[in-house]
């Protein structure tokens, strides 16, 4: 099966490892991985500061890049959100709305590609150590994956899946949420770690580096003992 | 209480309020009981997404069919001998009830809980004729006199006062001597408020849901005091929004289900009444007089826009039960009546950019509003409409961001330019990063790095990996 992979903007400039772990994961699980070069960003930080004019132009751009995939996949639950919402704004768009159609229609975010299409649960990754799995808001509400992760995450050798108390609750990323509103954005990380140590956990897996980048960033300041990891690199991980 | 709540620039009331441990303490014991509450009465009554989306379907059909619903509203009232006004501004709809009040010339009024009245701010205007004005809501009750303070949640209004806070505020105002326990503390306002229910002149109320196929209007509370601010004084008042209609007592009863498993975690509150017009030959209680007052206040103008589905609202609370930065910086941050996700979205709409251009912005668009909302208001969206309008219409973004987001636009477009930009970043990072983060950030990393580290990028981009790899280099 012929895979072409979304790898977000954050991924391609600072988190290099969950793409690698991603391309190795799906070759390893039988799919030829393609990466089209003429892909950026899937528009949502200007999209989300109301930059709506200037969000469309990425927009279009990833719609360009990604005409001939079969399967758009991307370790990222809200950038996947992001695109699927493409189909509403450019609706009425004689140009671009069958196209942001397609465009929605072929993309997944990895666990969700790994479960739904791939048909695979167990991935035959094996982790030592006690985890607990945050639930980013993008992926769960409006992307709607929830158990795909968790499932996948259930099989991973050695590895002790517990539970985050509020899991519901935002970890105060939201993109410029986190700058524009830092010192609220910062009681919010603080109240999700607090419940991160409070179940003892060595891993916090994530599948949406925003996220992570924020609960990770956010524990390094404070010193903590816990290590972030993206959920790409939990599955390629075969000790 | 006018709908702005005079306390300060938005930042200053964010870092006072963020000082609070506990009013922050009460609102997030708050959300994590009613969290469990409301999920409990949910599952209890099955197929929650299909009842979601009845609810919308009903707000939506009254919505486009409101000046019907009005019309056939007001004329049932009248046919039952009541009074309707319909009043555009908030300066009409106090006009007419003063009018009322000193035609009656009324000494005393009691109220039940009506969030419209304090957006027109209706009680100094009635003060102002020398009327004694009480709130019968415990919770409005406790902040009235406590010298008008105002609410912090639309639902439970006094959600930021622990109870030996309105032990003190009864022992200064009320000369109350004894302890902080919630039953005795309740007891003793019900023992003041009997009294003053017993020789009010004038009962004014407010609306949860307009009948329009019968002209009723019907109250929710867990108190019972709006039956009796509706049973004992002569002259009965009812102000509604005028989007708080139903077409018929069927539609009523999706709604009230909604309202009360939504805002408390309840299957129904203690009290649910629905009442007609005045008195009745042969009823043994009940106003001699019926005035309903329909206020718009901004709300036809909101009516056809893109915000149109706020007008959905029946003030549930539950999209404030589950904000993740309600949770924190409490209602009175937010400097309106109207807090959290609703607060934030309808604030700027009624009251202007001017005084709320920080709200929509107070929010991560983590989207649990929308998830929560029993009639399927899309809060989050329609929080990212009022940053459009604030960048595009407004003209209220910073310079900086406009830049920041011209060069974003330029980059994305350009797959050949975003390779350029990107492939300088290790570079341009390098004097700010260090171990492979960036503790001090510059520019707008400033905010980021005040309290977390930041990944410095990384010196080969993923794209580079990937295609050194494809040509047979670099196997890992």
């Amino acid at each position: 099966m012929k895979v072409s992979l979304f790898v977000t903007c954050l991924i391609d400039l600072f988190y290099t490892n969950a793409g690698k772990a991603t391309v190795e994961l799906l070759e390893r699980l039988g799919c030829e991985v393609d990466f089209p070069e003429a892909q950026t960003c899937c528009g949502q930080p200007a999209y989300n500061s109301g930059y709506v004019k200037e969000a469309k132009e990425a927009m279009k751009q990833m719609m360009r890049a990604f005409a001939h995939a079969d399967y758009v996949v991307t370790p990222s639950g809200s950038c996947a959100a992001m695109v699927k919402e493409y189909p509403h704004l450019f609706h009425g768009d004689p140009e671009w709305e069958e196209e942001a159609k397609q465009l929605a229609a072929k993309t997944y975010e990895l666990t969700q590609f790994l479960v739904d299409v791939l048909k695979v649960e167990d991935v035959g990754a094996s982790l030592h150590g006690r985890a607990t799995y945050h639930t980013s808001c993008h992926m769960t509400r409006l992307l709607g994956v929830k158990e795909a992760p968790l499932c996948l995450l259930k099989n991973v050798k050695g590895l002790e899946l517990v539970p985050l108390p509020n899991a519901h609750q935002c970890c105060g990323f939201g993109g410029t949420f986190s700058v524009k509103m830092g010192p609220i954005s910062e009681q919010m990380v603080d109240e999700k770690i607090a419940h991160i140590e409070e179940v003892d956990a060595d891993y916090l897996i994530g599948a949406d580096c925003g996220c992570l980048m924020n609960i990770g960033g956010r524990i390094e300041r404070l010193g903590k003992p816990i290590r972030v990891m993206h959920i790409a690199e939990v599955l390629n991980q075969r000790k | 209480m006018p709908m702005k709540i005079e306390n300060g620039p938005f930042w200053k009331r964010v870092e006072e309020n963020l000082h609070n441990d506990f009013m922050r303490g009460a609102v997030a014991g708050m959300q994590d009981r009613g969290y469990v509450r409301r999920l409990g009465v949910i599952e209890e009554l099955g197929h929650w997404e299909e009842w979601r989306s009845l609810a919308e379907q009903i707000r939506k059909h009254t919505l486009e069919n409101l000046d019907f619903y009005l019309m056939q509203l007001s004329e049932n009232v009248a046919k039952r001998g009541g009074h309707v006004f319909f009043a555009q501004t908030a300066e009409e709809a106090n006009d007419y009830i003063r009018r009322v009040a000193l035609e009656k010339q009324a000494k005393k009024i009691v109220k039940s809980k009506s969030m419209v009245t304090e957006e027109i701010n209706l009680n100094p205007v009635l003060e102002a004729i020398g009327c004694q004005v009480v709130e019968t809501d415990l919770g409005e009750y406790i902040l009235q006199i406590d010298d008008h303070d105002p609410p912090s949640h639309i639902v439970g209004p006094a959600l930021h006062k622990n109870k030996e806070q309105i032990r003190d505020v009864f022992q200064r105002k009320l000369g109350y001597t004894k302890s902080s326990d919630p039953v005795e503390l309740a007891r003793h306002a019900r023992e003041m408020l009997r009294r003053d229910y017993l020789t009010a002149d004038i009962g004014i109320t407010g609306c949860n849901f307009a009948i329009a196929e019968s002209g009723s209007i019907t109250l929710v509370t867990n108190e019972g005091n709006a039956d009796l601010v509706t049973a004992l004084p002569k002259t009965q008042i009812t102000v509604m929004g005028m989007e708080r209609i139903v077409p018929t007592f069927e539609e009523m009863e999706v709604l009230v289900s909604m309202l009360t498993r939504s805002a408390v975690g309840q299957k129904l509150t203690s009290y649910i009444t629905v009442l007609t017009g005045p008195r009745d030959e042969g009823d043994v209680d009940g106003p001699e007089e019926f005035h309903l007052v329909i206020v718009d206040n901004g709300r036809s103008s909101i009516l056809g826009t893109e915000f149109q589905p706020v007008l959905q609202c029946i003030r549930c609370a539950a999209c404030v039960n589950v904000c993740p930065v309600y949770r924190h910086i409490g209602g009175h941050s937010y400097g309106s009546i109207y807090s959290g996700p609703i607060g934030a979205v309808l604030s700027p709409l009624l009251g202007g950019y001017d005084d709320y251009k920080e709200l929509p912005y107070a929010s991560s668009l983590c989207a649990a509003c929308t998830e929560a909302c029993p009639v399927k208001i899309p809060l989050h969206e329609l929080l990212i409409k009022h940053r459009q309008i604030i960048v595009e219409r407004e003209g209220k973004a910073p310079a900086a961001e406009k830049l920041a987001m011209k060069a974003f636009r330029l980059g994305t477009a350009s797959p050949s330019l975003y390779r350029f930009g990107t492939k300088l970043a290790p570079s341009a990072f390098a004097p700010f990063a260090e171990d492979g983060r960036i503790t001090k950030g510059p520019g707008p990393l400033k905010a980021w790095t005040e309290s977390r580290e930041f990944p410095a990028p990384s010196k080969e981009r993923f794209r580079d990996w990937f295609q050194t790899r494809q040509k047979g280099g670099n196997p890992s």
